[in-house]
């Protein structure tokens, strides 16, 4: 299956690699960097690249390229799902996964690798077993490691990969119980010239931490279940439990994580939390462009709109923008062409706005398309598909945890095409 | 200068150091100078610190080194020194030196070998991690001196009772395998021997070894099919892709394809998809009939749809795709698109796989069109993606839609995709011609976009469209002629040319004036345009040559003496063949058929068209060309081969006595049974031997009853969990109660026995016996069908008063797969007057009402406990509260249920009415529900009995218990116990049985046992108060035998209790053995209590 894997940054550079079979060549690489190289964006490179005797499958998280090196037949959704865990993995022990904590940690990288994969096949890729294995680094931990003289690697073996709760390590203890459930949903949306909704659909997930002592058996109802059209569980969830009565048993993992995705179709009506305001234009012949942009909330159930952020790829031509917010700040990148501009939060009373002027090049033609402009928002408490959770109930456990829910809805691929 | 000064801590510039040394290590000493003997001495610093005696020191050393083998630098020098320390006591240190040996191992062979008593050693460690870590390390190692000890290592390893060191095992066989390919026979064994494991650890390991090692060895699975298919749901996630995988390659091998074939490739149109399989069935000669074992795999793939990996939906959406009926595929549809919310890898696959399928179904992702609009921020091979998907998905209802989002497209700023938007709006075109016209006129106004690519494409569409029918559209002709000036992509203008020339006699006045423009700027053209230009001089020459045969002439001239070849060989083939001449043989006269012939029109197709012929989901289909190691997906056989070589022969538990144990099972009902229990597949396949025939022919009854046992199967898993968990939850509500005194005497009786209050019990005991007969005789009352077993239990509660009732709560854990433990026994009574002696035990039997219904001699229970468990509780209930207990009696109502008498309650203060249970049931088992209760007053109570059938599994039967106003979902959760029925065999025939039982079969345990237990009174009291066993007369004073059958199955069920003081030994022999195991968890439990 895997053979290896090279961690490639931005520049180019591979500054880490693993072999779990005899050991391959990083020249292999020069294919890969060749495609770097033919790909104008840094997501254009394909994911799969056929080489004369290997085939190298990549993933770009964090600007950091995943290349693994593939010697046969293998489902490249299996490796590319694999390289996804991994980047997860490096990102729940060292808080973020960039090139820099990598180094920092080369040996429990390296130590978690060794464990994710035997021979290429995934072994422990749970993070509640990786980390009986691997203690995740804290400042606290390396101080006593230094002083001391102990090890990140747990002293006991891991029981987990052997029950038949895999996810959930034995003998957790809390002096705190507490369970929180975070709904997040995320609106995709593209909205067209005249403001009308092209394709609006909700996708949100249930994020959890729970941090419960013992076995606890948690299960979560909903007040209108029916709203879900597809889902995907985390594997502790009883399938049939869910298909019979709508409600979500589970023995959670201890920590963070996501108990649910869910998609509510399109075909239920989506509320649009926002509306956009646009008058960009460019007159032929002249070098100057009007730029005019007004936001203003739509359906937003009374929450207010926050975090606003709009972005815009500019048209190449575009050589700088001369523009008026009336709230939040704006920036404009000469080179890539990026206007982003952070509004806050809306005020229903008075709606943020940026006006002004866009310098063209002198001589070049009129951009034949405006661009598209992709906002990004937060409505606390509010789920925008209406989905409530009824209740959260705990078996098992005699102690009262301590429960929450929260609510939150998100622009996620949200464009308004002007 | 020298780095020891250098703190530790600073790797990152003692590393620099290193490389630096290694990077030059070819460099004559006195080259390098004092630098690089400084750095020497670094590598020497690490052996130092390595061969030190401090842990610290060297696992600080190892970090280095691991280090630079992460920066792929060479630290092979230091292998002697490392490779000492692989039998270190620190676990961090031992890890870190198998990363290196593994790593250096096959470069310093001989030294490797000097780690491998080590690994031997621990390979008979008693702790089965360190020996799957010893065998995982040994078997990395690439060193072929090894090979003999790997492979016995191998066999061991596969043998051993961990079911983790065996998944291990599967592992070592693949990296053996790829070390010395001649191990092949012997390692097929082995994979043979692990591919019968029955552990969902093994499954996807061995699988892996299996396509690795001898995938074409498809023999190997037959016996495993069905097994595979049942535990896939509980396998880890990447054993699942795989597995799932190699049973659609097995699947392709072994059923008939359930395409009919006037259908199989031919269903793009929607008609045909949605036509109900009833309508097609009845127009066949022969109708289809999946076998059950197609079936089989379709229904327990489908709950993993809902996977988070989304590898795993990839893996059984191809599973649908190339094995499930046309009509069932929609299922698919949702899991792609909602994977397209995924990374961007993922997108591009998924999307992959969608354009290939959506060629051949457009119905299939219709509905999901604008799931595949493009955004602005996708990357340009997904946009191109999407669009090509959208174009597959194009037909006349919604051209108009996609026309008009093609439209926004083409505005792009990212001009391949712009580019690609207008390939797709000609093959749109092409495709539907309502919409010809309208594409056609939309891509002539692109002509005039400023942008370049976007217009050179548009006329190399253009130039493709108007070739399908060109009598049409001189105007367009014209037009293009017009903007011939402005247009300089080569490519189009090189088609503008060719277009001239094509159809030069519907623009008989424009192409000569092309050509005299062409002829001013002939040479500095490209080399296409230039070709194009000799052809359109050629073709009007032939057709006008009146006005052009100058301009015609000109061009040849200038061809000729052209720098680039093809141009000058061009030049001088069309001058032989259209000017004539003395030498000009016969083809010039047919220059004109020759040039002027009619093209046929190019097909504008999509290029994912021959993808299908990968199967989806594989790294071929992606790169669209033969990976290695591709294993290619064999069509349908014409006639199936013999389904027989799925059934897995099991030794007939008892053939002696008679009938067959099968016997009994109609033949209707086996074959619905076959695949509802999926925790013991052998037993189903037992079945299946017996009921084959019957099970093929009733194919319809058994699809009808699919959907509700899928959902049951589906959840093994999670159900049994749920059991220990309600179990639990049991044990808290009658604590519960317990505080809150109410009118439930029994109940609280039992919450005081959870305490182990046991001494005040006798008294509650009868009480509670008492009250329990006394509510028979309401049942009695209330339903003549149940008279029989009241009046049968009635005796029998009354031949032996009990004593007391007690549940226990076990609270140890313990390293094992099956993780029953909290699995509590439903109660340990303690009978008071009487351990049955067998000559008692025949009394009893003429006691017993009930037929004796199978050859193997049901006997009555030896004992009937009274513990009676919470239902339902008065809160929830609203008044209604219903407790159950096993009567341990054959269920009058079927063979294979389990009788329950339930006794309800009325706490309210108003009548309930229609007291009843719901007829929809939610999990799979047959219940037989007790008659409708009209009315139960306030204060009242009623006792009712029914029947469930279990399928020997302890998974709670769910259902509703409704009352005129409410609906409450209640549980009943058996004990493993109650799943049995006593029978009597003779001693003889008991250690006959146990004889065939042996190995997988039986399970076995020593316990302490504590000195008032030793009494074989007491042993027979405690076996037969957890399981409902019968007693064997025995002539050995120190073993007791006990025996059973399971209700559902009739599997025999041995227990043997064997007393070696202090200690005693426990044998459960039953094929069942995941009920051994339950089983004796609970006779331990039981036997080491020191309770009376």
């Amino acid at each position: 299956m895997i053979h290896s894997l090279f961690l490639v940054n931005a520049s180019g550079d591979i500054f880490l690699e693993k072999h779990w079979k005899s050991v391959v060549s990083r020249s292999v690489c020069d294919y890969f960097f060749e495609a770097l190289e033919r790909a104008t964006e840094p997501e254009n490179v394909p994911p799969v690249i056929s080489t004369p005797h290997h085939y190298l499958i990549n993933v770009l998280r964090h600007r950091i390229y995943f290349v693994a090196v593939i010697q046969s037949e293998v489902p490249p959704l299996f490796v590319i799902e694999f390289l996804h865990r991994v980047v997860d993995t490096f990102q729940d022990y060292f808080g973020v996964c960039t090139e820099a904590a990598i180094k920092d940690n080369v040996v429990v990288v390296y130590e978690l690798l060794e464990e994710m994969l035997d021979n290429g096949f995934p072994l422990a890729t749970e993070s509640n077993i990786l980390k009986e294995l691997i203690k995740p680094p804290t400042i606290l931990r390396t101080v006593v490691n230094t002083i001391t003289g102990s090890t990140n690697v747990g002293e006991q073996l891991p029981t987990g990969q052997l029950s038949v709760v895999p996810w959930r390590r034995t003998g957790v203890k809390y002096t705190n119980n507490e369970a929180y459930f975070d709904v997040i949903e995320e609106i995709d949306a593209i909205i067209d010239k005249s403001g009308s909704t092209i394709t609006a659909e909700i996708q949100g997930v249930i994020d959890a931490c729970v941090k419960l002592t013992g076995m606890p058996d948690l299960t979560l109802s909903f007040m209108n279940p029916r709203l879900l059209d597809d889902v995907s569980f985390h594997p502790c969830v009883r399938f049939k439990r869910w298909e019979a009565e709508r409600i979500l048993s589970f023995i959670p993992p201890d920590g963070n994580f996501r108990l649910l995705s869910y998609h509510v179709s399109s075909q239920n009506l989506v509320a649009i939390p926002v509306y956009v305001k646009h008058n960009i234009s460019f007159r032929e012949g002249s070098s100057q462009g009007r730029f005019e942009l007004t936001l203003g909330p739509k359906q937003t159930m009374g929450k207010a709109v926050e975090s606003v952020l709009v972005s815009s790829q500019l048209p190449r031509g575009v050589l700088n923008a001369n523009l008026n917010p009336s709230q939040g700040t704006y920036t404009f990148d000469p080179v890539t062409k990026l206007l982003s501009w952070d509004v806050g939060k809306i005020n229903p009373q008075k709606l943020p706005s940026l006006k002004g002027s866009m310098s063209l090049q002198a001589g070049a033609s009129k951009p034949d398309e405006n661009p598209t402009i992709n906002i990004q928002l937060k409505i606390q408490q509010l789920a925008i598909s209406g989905l409530k959770v009824n209740r959260l109930d705990m078996y098992g456990e005699k102690y009262k945890p301590f429960k929450g829910i929260k609510y939150m809805t998100k622009a996620g691929k949200f464009q308004v095409r002007t | 200068m020298s780095n020891n000064n250098v703190s530790y801590n600073e790797q990152v510039s003692l590393e620099s150091g290193v490389d630096a040394a290694q990077e030059n290590s070819s460099i004559p000493a006195s080259v390098s100078g004092g630098l690089f003997s400084a750095d020497y001495k670094k590598n020497e610093d690490l052996k130092e610190m390595l061969e030190s005696n401090k842990d610290s020191q060297k696992l600080e050393a190892m970090k280095r080194i691991v280090g630079l083998i992460a920066k792929g630098k060479n630290a092979s020098e230091l292998f002697p020194a490392v490779v000492k320390n692989v039998a270190s006591k620190n676990i961090e240190l031992k890890k870190l030196v198998y990363v290196y040996l593994v790593r250096y191992a096959e470069e310093q062979q001989d030294l490797a070998l000097l780690s491998i008593s080590t690994f031997q050693r621990a390979l008979k460690d008693p702790n089965q991690l360190i020996r799957a870590s010893a065998l995982r390390v040994l078997s990395s190692i690439r060193v072929p001196i090894i090979v003999p000890i790997m492979m016995l290592s191998i066999k061991e390893a596969s043998t051993d009772l961990s079911p983790y060191v065996r998944k291990t095992a599967a592992h070592a066989i693949q990296k053996l395998y790829s070390l010395d390919p001649d191990q092949k026979e012997h390692l097929i064994e082995v994979i043979e021997k692990l591919l019968k494991d029955k552990s969902t650890l093994v499954a996807g390991s061995v699988v892996m070894a299996f396509e690795e090692v001898c995938p074409e060895r498809i023999d190997l699975i037959h016996k495993n099919y069905r097994k595979l298919c049942n535990l896939l749901v509980d396998v880890e996630e990447w054993g699942q892709v795989v597995i799932i995988h190699m049973l659609t390659r097995y699947a392709r091998t072994q059923f008939v394809s359930p395409w009919r074939e006037d259908a199989v490739f031919d269903e793009n149109s929607e008609k045909a998809f949605y036509d109900s399989e009833e309508e097609r069935k009845v127009e066949q000669v022969k109708p289809y009939i999946m076998d059950p074992d197609h079936r089989l795999l379709l229904r327990n793939t489908k709950p993993l749809f809902q996977s988070r990996n989304t590898a795993v939906v990839m893996a059984v959406s191809q599973l649908y795709w190339h094995l499930a009926p046309k009509h069932e595929l929609n299922i698919i549809t949702k899991s792609l698109v909602r994977l397209l919310r995924s990374h961007r890898e993922v997108q591009f696959i998924v999307l992959q796989n969608i354009a290939t399928m959506s060629i051949q179904r457009k119905g299939m992702f219709e509905p999901f069109m604008k799931s595949f609009y493009v955004r602005s921020t996708d990357a340009t091979h997904i946009k191109i993606l999407k669009l090509e998907i959208l174009t597959n998905l194009a037909n006349e209802a919604n051209i108009s839609t996609i026309l008009r989002e093609f439209q926004t497209y083409v505005k792009s700023q990212d001009k391949a995709f712009a580019a690609a938007t207008i390939q797709a709006i000609g093959r749109c075109a092409t495709d539907i011609s309502e919409v010809t016209d309208t594409c056609l006129n939309g891509l002539v106004l692109l002509l005039s976009n400023r942008d370049e690519t976007v217009v050179a494409e548009s006329v190399v569409v253009i130039k493709k469209l108007l070739q399908t029918q060109p009598s049409q559209h001189s105007d367009i002709i014209k037009h293009m002629a017009k903007l011939f000036d402005n247009i300089t992509v080569s490519m189009a203008r090189a088609s503008i040319l060719w277009l001239m020339g094509e159809y030069c006699e519907h623009v008989p006045k424009i192409a000569p004036d092309v050509l005299r423009k062409m002829a001013k700027t002939f040479t500095s053209e490209e080399d296409i345009v230039k070709l194009q230009t000799v052809n359109l001089a050629a073709k009007l020459y032939l057709t006008n040559s009146k006005q052009t045969k100058l301009l015609t002439q000109y061009i040849l001239n200038l061809g000729k003496y052209d720098q680039n070849y093809d141009i000058r060989d061009r030049t001088r083939f069309i001058r032989q063949l259209i000017v004539p001449n003395e030498k000009s043989g016969a083809l010039s006269k047919y220059a004109r058929r020759i040039l002027m012939a009619p093209k046929p029109a190019p097909v504008l197709q999509s290029a994912f068209k021959d993808r299908d012929r990968f199967q989806l989901g594989t790294l071929s289909h992606t790169l669209n060309s033969q990976a290695i190691g591709y294993l290619e997906l064999s069509d349908w056989p014409a006639v199936a081969p013999d389904q027989s070589v799925r059934i897995v022969e099991v030794v007939e538990p008892v053939k002696e006595t008679g009938a067959p144990v099968h016997g009994k099972s109609k033949p209707g009902k086996s074959s619905e049974k076959f695949y509802s229990d999926s925790e013991e597949e052998e037993e189903e396949e037992e079945e299946g031997s017996s009921s084959e025939d019957s099970s093929s022919s009733s194919e319809e009854s058994e699809s009808e009853s699919e959907s509700e046992e899928n959902s049951d199967d589906s959840n093994k898993s999670s159900s049994s969990q749920s059991d220990s968990e309600k179990k639990k939850k049991t044990l808290k509500n009658k604590k519960l109660q317990q505080q809150k005194p109410d009118g439930k005497d029994r109940k609280q009786k039992n919450g005081n026995a959870v305490k182990g209050e046991s001494r005040s019990e006798s008294e509650s005991a009868s009480e509670s016996s008492s009250s329990e007969s006394s509510s028979e005789s309401g049942s009695e009352l209330d339903s003549d069908s149940d008279s029989d077993s009241g009046t049968d239990q009635k005796k029998n509660t009354r031949s032996k008063p009990v004593q007391s009732t007690l549940v226990t709560k076990v609270e140890k854990k313990e390293v094992s797969l099956l993780d029953l433990d909290d699995f509590s026994p439903a109660a340990v009574p303690s009978p008071k007057s009487s351990i049955l002696s067998p000559s008692l035990l025949s009394d009893l039997q003429g006691l017993s009402i009930s037929p004796t219904q199978s050859a193997l001699q049901a006997s009555s229970p030896v004992f009937v406990p009274e513990t009676s468990h919470e239902l339902l509780h008065r809160m929830t209930g609203k008044g209604l509260s219903a407790q159950y207990r096993f009567t341990r009696q054959p269920c009058i109502y079927g063979n294979s249920m389990v009788s329950l008498q339930l006794t309800l309650s009325n706490s309210s203060d108003q009548a309930l009415e229609n007291i009843h249970i719901s007829e929809k049931s939610s999990t799979g088992q047959n219940i037989h529900r007790f008659n409708a209760i009209e009315r139960l007053e306030p204060q009242a109570s009623v006792t009712v009995s029914m029947g469930v059938d279990f399928n020997d599994s302890t998974q709670a039967a769910n259902f509703q218990l409704c009352t005129k106003e409410d609906e409450f979902s209640v549980s009943i959760q058996p004990a493993v116990g109650e799943l049995l029925l006593p029978i009597t065999v003779s001693e003889a025939d008991f250690s006959k049985e146990q004889g065939k039982l042996l190995g997988m079969n039986e399970s076995s345990a020593t316990i302490t046992m504590t000195p008032e237990n030793v009494s074989s009174q007491s042993v027979n009291r405690k076996v037969v108060s957890v399981a409902n066993l019968g007693v064997i007369p025995s002539s050995q004073e120190n073993i007791h035998r006990f025996a059973g059958k399971t209700v559902s199955s009739g599997c025999l069920v041995l227990v043997s209790v064997a007393l070696k003081d202090p200690d005693a030994v426990i044998t459960i022999n039953t094929e069942r053995t995941v009920m051994g195991s339950m089983l004796l968890r609970q006779l331990k439990t039981a036997l080491t209590n020191s309770d009376p």
